[in-house]
């Protein structure tokens, strides 16, 4: 790899490493100090390699420097400590403080991480903001950008997030076999969301949502690589990322404008992934219970396969109707009305889409226009056109647009 | 929302032995039919279905095994719906496959405690 994509990859993988294993050496409290260090090696790394080039082992180099810098900081403190608090016990001798950067301690310390940082005591969407910014070494500018809102709203966020999770004195460690049982389904829940946040964009920004993913993925592979986070939940969500993500590609075209399920290129969906997923499927599916996650996986599994075949809807509509019985949305709900159209019939399913009446949703109202289509093309327009103005973005207008030209050309 | 409870009883002898296809095709309308409550989300309880075996206890600690297989109306299992009123939570139950072997469905009102 050359010195110019050197260093944004290395400061993509390798700054939260030393971020999570000084966060977990020092504590909550030091989150600021930590990224600071983290981000002065990175200065100094650019600074000393465009002059001289990278060194041999560019890792190693870091990671002496961040060492190194660390010393520096709690000498200063140490200092301040002895003259300004003279009675503070415990203060440790600098020069033996030792910054374990190990491949054991970083993964420790990113699974530390991680709990930490999707704790219930910050609300869901601060999690995903502290998640990108400290697990996945976003700024403030880019996750502003993404969301589309401006630095100020994001930067307070954050600053809200990490001072809370120093009030209620979080601590920074590998979580423990009750934590895990109490905490992965809301743990998973952030790595979903975020991982939504590039999948369903709402925004033009294609390549920063694409890196939303690749992030989400990456976080997720930490729960698998820890023996105490690797259950079969785990494994389901890294498979349905795996099977949504084969289709990145396919989904947009060359003008940046989202291509529907049923109209992309087959050829372009990655078959790589594809097969990972179905590996982490299986070890998903060793389990005993039977979590959303490995319903929708396996939803997922079954959309890999374009072909319509009365087997695949049949299993989707049995798929949905357990993943209801678990817990509702509005969007299981109609998409497994969808699948009930495919699987039962449309009637059948038009009559169950009445008794559902979310009339407030675009989505409900595009699946109607679906459902109607040939069986009253005017009540179909009716329902297109309601979801067109109801639509949250320029993709769902456009695909809302084509619709209703379909059915307008069409009834001449 | 107040929340209902559905009582399934059927009569044991007519309770459809179909081939495994048929059996199937039996447990697909169940499930179409609960689904289509949890997807309206007025489902509380998917419930549970009864096993034939159990003891009925009568005053005076007798004890006999039963209900017996013969009882025309044998409950065989149970749900909980939610809904506003009496007549909408009847009208989910409109559609309930029992009703395709001769079952019937009691809609009973809860008293929270």
């Amino acid at each position: 790899m050359d010195d110019q994509h050197l260093i944004p990859h290395l400061f993509r993988t390798e700054y939260r490493k030393i971020v999570a294993v000084l966060c977990k050496r020092f504590g909550i409290d030091q989150i600021a100090i930590a990224e600071d260090i983290a981000g002065e090696t990175f200065l100094l790394a650019s600074e000393a390699w465009g002059l001289k080039g990278a060194p041999e082992n560019p890792t190693a180099w870091l990671y002496t420097v961040a060492k190194n810098k660390t010393r520096d900081q709690i000498k200063h403190r140490a200092v301040f400590m002895k003259n300004v608090v003279p009675e503070i016990k415990g203060v440790q001798d600098p020069d033996e403080v030792d910054i374990d950067l190990s491949v054991g301690n970083i993964k420790d310390s990113q699974l530390a991480m991680i709990f930490a940082v999707c704790h219930p005591c910050i609300s869901q969407e601060a999690q995903i903001g502290l998640a990108l910014n400290i697990l996945c070494g976003f700024g403030v500018a880019e996750i502003a950008h993404a969301f589309l809102t401006n630095k100020e709203v994001i930067y307070k966020r954050l600053q809200r997030s990490k001072e809370k999770l120093r009030s209620e004195m979080i601590k920074i460690e590998p979580p423990t076999l009750t934590e895990v049982n109490e905490r992965l389904e809301s743990v998973l829940m952030t790595l979903y969301l975020l991982f939504n946040e590039g999948y369903y964009s709402g925004s033009q920004e294609t390549s920063i949502r694409t890196e939303f993913c690749i992030e989400a993925m990456q976080l997720n592979r930490i729960l698998i690589d820890n023996d105490i986070s690797n259950t079969p939940s785990a494994n389901a969500l890294f498979s349905l990322m795996c099977f949504q993500s084969s289709r990145l590609t396919a989904r947009t075209d060359e003008h940046g404008e989202s291509i529907l399920y049923d109209d992309q290129d087959v050829s372009s969906w990655d078959q790589q992934l594809i097969e990972k997923g179905n590996y982490y499927l299986n070890q998903a599916l060793k389990g005993t219970r039977l979590s959303k996650y490995q319903l929708e996986a396996t939803i997922a599994f079954w959309h890999t396969n374009k072909e319509d075949t009365q087997e695949k809807w049949e299993s989707i509509l049995q798929l949905y109707n357990r993943l209801l019985l678990i817990e509702y949305s509005p969007i299981v709900a109609l998409s497994r009305t969808y699948a009930l159209a495919k699987a039962n019939g449309k009637r059948e399913a038009l009559i169950e889409a009445g008794k559902i009446g979310l009339t407030d949703y675009p989505l409900y109202h595009s699946l109607l226009g679906n459902l109607y289509t040939d069986i009253d093309n005017s009540k179909a327009i009716e329902h297109y056109r309601t979801a067109l103005k109801l639509a949250r973005s320029n993709s769902e207008r456009k695909a809302m647009e084509k619709e209703i030209a379909k059915l307008t050309n069409a009834e001449g | 929302m107040k929340r209902f409870l559905l009582i399934y009883r059927y009569d044991s002898n007519a309770l459809p032995k179909g081939s495994p296809e048929e059996l199937q095709a039996m447990t697909k309308k169940w499930m179409d039919w609960i689904g289509g409550i949890a997807a309206q989300d007025k489902l509380d309880d998917r419930g549970n279905r009864l096993e034939f075996a159990g003891n009925m206890i009568r005053p005076n600690q007798v004890i006999t095994d039963g209900p017996y297989t013969e009882v025309k109306e044998l409950i065989g299992g149970y749900s909980i719906v939610k809904s506003d009123s009496l007549g909408e939570a009847t009208v989910l139950a409109l559609n309930c496959p029992i009703f395709m072997y001769g079952g019937n469905v009691e809609v009973r009102p809860i008293n929270e405690l």
